[in-house]
């Protein structure tokens, strides 16, 4: 056999080989959105749950069950807002609708725009931990030097598993006036 | 399929032609002896750059506090010696020995796509002058260490980081093209007769490398890409307050890296079971386990890449589940490890100094094995997590792994290579030296990290000086061990004593038994027929 006789690759079979690179790389971006997915279905990444006010069922409060509900507070850089709980921890019963209140007061001259992003630990209480309202739903605007109160409605699911006793809730205020 | 493309060479009808002369043969060869030899030589170009930042780290922590560097500094030399021995050194010494071994082995006259070659070659120096610039440049080079976690790499990195992405594109790029020739030139250019089960495991080795190199690398790539974009096009793939999220940097990170780890000692299992059987004189026992072993091994490296991330808060479930999955690696590994010492088994061995290399790599992988296992298990590794014990255990799987399998190939093929037996004395010098030092160094760096030593810090507290001392003069000598090495490479490429056709008494396989040695710079352009 001469070396041009060996010296040969299939066209058809080094466009497979050649696609495999390709879709890899577009499976890399593709991770970001089935990251999202996984989290949202398993309830991880301590993302909470927004439910309807009118979908309660008040009626079976678990008073046998008490659950601390510690609240925690920062804002990222950029944003000049001193943000904080009104009340720093709770005693919740499962079923029951509870309100909170965090404070915000500007530093600034200017009037500031932020957005609040909510995390909970243990990421397997997110699921159970749901809001009929949040100052994180909308966008918070703030005039020059203006402090506020922001209500927090939550209800803390029945069904939460046994052994979680404790769960904390994290705010963080992101800055929307720069970039 | 009908079509195919031809790559005639255009000398055809000089079928004995040697190399062209002067400069301009290493730039424009499409000869995969003269390639494998070119990526060889970057590789230990880069062996000793990557080292030299390696005695910086080591001379700056051979005593408590500050001596010699800026703090910044020396994350720039741990971050840019990752880098640099991953992408630099390892990787391109496997491309090399296969570019090298891959076509005499299967009887091959070259590699399937040798432009290609030549290319996916020539694009890492450029890709490592750009790497090593960055340095020089207001702000300093990255920072962040190999693992470039964001926001460190991405809000919070110097400049330089833009270099360090397109630096990395290259060699993902080149990467990429010199896996795609493998792949091809092992599943179209062995010798008739050559089946697939009957490759030598290097080859084997080889492909299944081949096959996790195009899949993972294209990720790498966009990760990079997307630390570009988050840097200067506005978006938030992993910045938080625009709804990205850092964590999700690490499982893509590590969905790239967890099978990157499996591409730099595959081919060494390969080596390995090429040695072993030659000095003990028996054929491998297990072969087709050995081949199986393999490919479970690099499809179980894509699910346990969260392993690397047992700290940043995922359920218990998913600890459970990446803990059990990279126990499960163990069995093929060691399935791996039972039948060299299977073949050793009763062989009529002899201890050349690729035997020694290859010894070596055994018992001191396995070392890193077992590291790994502890490391392994989710709730201890709450305590080991980035540790001095993390950092012993890759160094024993990458150094005395990797690297020590690549040396023994170096002393088991370069008397085919060259035509000139290696001094056997300085071979086992080298050695001896190598071995001692380098357990010098990292096995007290398991003590430290058990202790409570962190990984990446230019300080440390004053209990651990001692070992540090130790590791630091280990380091010391193990670095001028491959100095000497380098003196023993040249002095055996300009000669020596000449090396037999079969160089090694039980040495098998297409390139010992069919080819002289040094092998004609055509080899094979008439296929051998394997019975």
């Amino acid at each position: 056999m001469s070396r041009e006789q060996a010296n040969t690759v299939p066209r058809s079979q080094l466009a497979k080989i050649i696609l495999v690179p390709i879709l890899m790389f577009g499976f890399g971006f593709a991770l970001i959105p089935l990251y999202d997915v996984f989290c949202d279905i398993t309830g991880q990444n301590g993302k909470t749950g927004r439910i309807e006010a009118s979908a309660i069922d008040e009626s079976g409060v678990d008073t046998s069950r008490t659950i601390e509900v510690r609240f925690l507070a920062q804002t990222n850089t950029g944003l000049p807002w001193s943000f904080e709980p009104v009340v720093k921890t709770m005693q919740v019963h499962p079923g029951q609708v509870y309100e909170a209140h965090y404070r915000v007061r500007s530093s600034s001259k200017d009037k500031t725009h932020g957005q609040a992003v909510p995390s909970v630990s243990p990421g397997l209480a997110a699921q159970h931990f749901n809001k009929t309202e949040c100052f994180c739903f909308t966008r918070q605007e703030l005039n020059a030097f203006e402090t506020r109160d922001m209500p927090l409605r939550f209800i803390v699911g029945k069904d939460i598993a046994e052994e979680i006793k404790e769960i904390t809730l994290s705010y963080t205020f992101f800055s929307l006036d720069q970039g | 399929m009908s079509t195919e493309i031809t790559h005639g060479d255009v000398h055809e009808e000089h079928h004995d032609h040697g190399p062209d002369k002067g400069l301009m043969r290493w730039v424009t060869t499409t000869n995969h002896k003269d390639i494998g030899t070119l990526y060889l030589w970057l590789a230990f170009i880069m062996l000793l750059v990557g080292g030299a930042m390696a005695m910086v780290i080591r001379l700056e922590l051979f005593q408590p506090g500050l001596q010699w560097v800026e703090p910044q500094f020396f994350n720039q030399m741990t971050t840019l010696h990752g880098l640099i021995m991953v992408f630099g050194a390892i990787m391109p010494a496997f491309v090399g020995l296969a570019n090298w071994l891959v076509p005499i082995m299967i009887g091959a006259p070259d590699m399937a796509l040798p432009r290609m070659n030549n290319w996916s070659f020539w694009i890492l120096p450029f890709a490592f002058t750009m790497l090593a610039s960055t340095l020089f440049m207001e702000g300093g080079g990255p920072a962040f260490g190999w693992t470039f976690y964001a926001p460190l790499s991405t809000t919070f990195a110097p400049d330089s980081t833009d270099f360090f992405i397109f630096a990395v594109h290259l060699m993902g790029i080149s990467s990429v093209m010199g896996a795609i020739n493998v792949i091809a030139t092992i599943l179209n250019m062995r010798a008739p007769g050559m089946t697939l089960m009957k490759m030598p495991l290097f080859v084997w080795t080889w492909l299944i490398t081949a096959y996790l190199l195009i899949a993972v690398m294209p990720v790498l790539a966009g990760v990079v890409t997307m630390m570009l974009t988050d840097r200067h096009f506005g978006t938030s793939f992993f910045d938080a307050a625009g709804g990205g999220d850092p964590v999700l940097f690490q499982h893509v990170f590590w969905f790239f890296g967890h099978p990157e780890v499996y591409i730099m000692i595959l081919p060494a299992f390969g080596i390995i079971s090429a040695i072993v059987p030659t000095f003990a004189r028996k054929p491998l026992f297990g072969y087709s386990s050995m081949v199986y072993a393999s490919a479970s091994i690099a499809l179980l490296s894509f699910m346990v890449w969260a392993h690397h991330m047992y700290t940043v808060g995922m359920p218990v479930a998913g600890e459970l589940y990446f803990m059990y999955a990279t126990i499960l690696i163990s069995v093929p590994t060691g399935v791996k490890v039972f039948n060299w010492v299977a073949t050793m088994w009763r062989g009529s061995m002899t201890f050349e100094t690729p035997m020694l290399w290859a010894l070596g790599f055994i018992i001191m992988f396995t070392i890193g094995g077992f590291s790994g296992l502890m490391l392994g298990v989710a709730p201890v590794d709450t305590q080991y997590h980035d540790t001095y014990f993390v950092v012993a255990h890759f160094h024993y799987v990458l150094v005395t792994g990797a690297l020590f399998s690549i040396i023994a190939a170096f002393y088991y093929w370069v008397p085919k290579w060259t035509g000139h037996m290696y001094d056997e004395r300085l071979g086992k010098i080298h050695f001896w030296w190598s071995t001692i030092s380098v357990n010098l160094l990292f096995f007290p760096q398991h003590f430290v990290g058990l202790a409570g030593m962190p990984r990446r810090i230019p300080d440390y507290s004053l209990q651990f000086a001692e070992f540090n001392a130790i590791s630091s003069i280990g380091g010391f000598a193990f670095g001028l061990a491959q100095v000497f090495f380098l003196y023993i490479v040249i002095k055996t490429i300009r000669g020596g004593v000449k090396a037999t056709d079969k160089v090694w008494e039980g040495a098998t396989g297409l390139e010992f038994e069919q080819l002289p040695s040094p092998p004609p710079y055509h080899s094979f352009t008439v296929a051998p027929q394997v019975k």
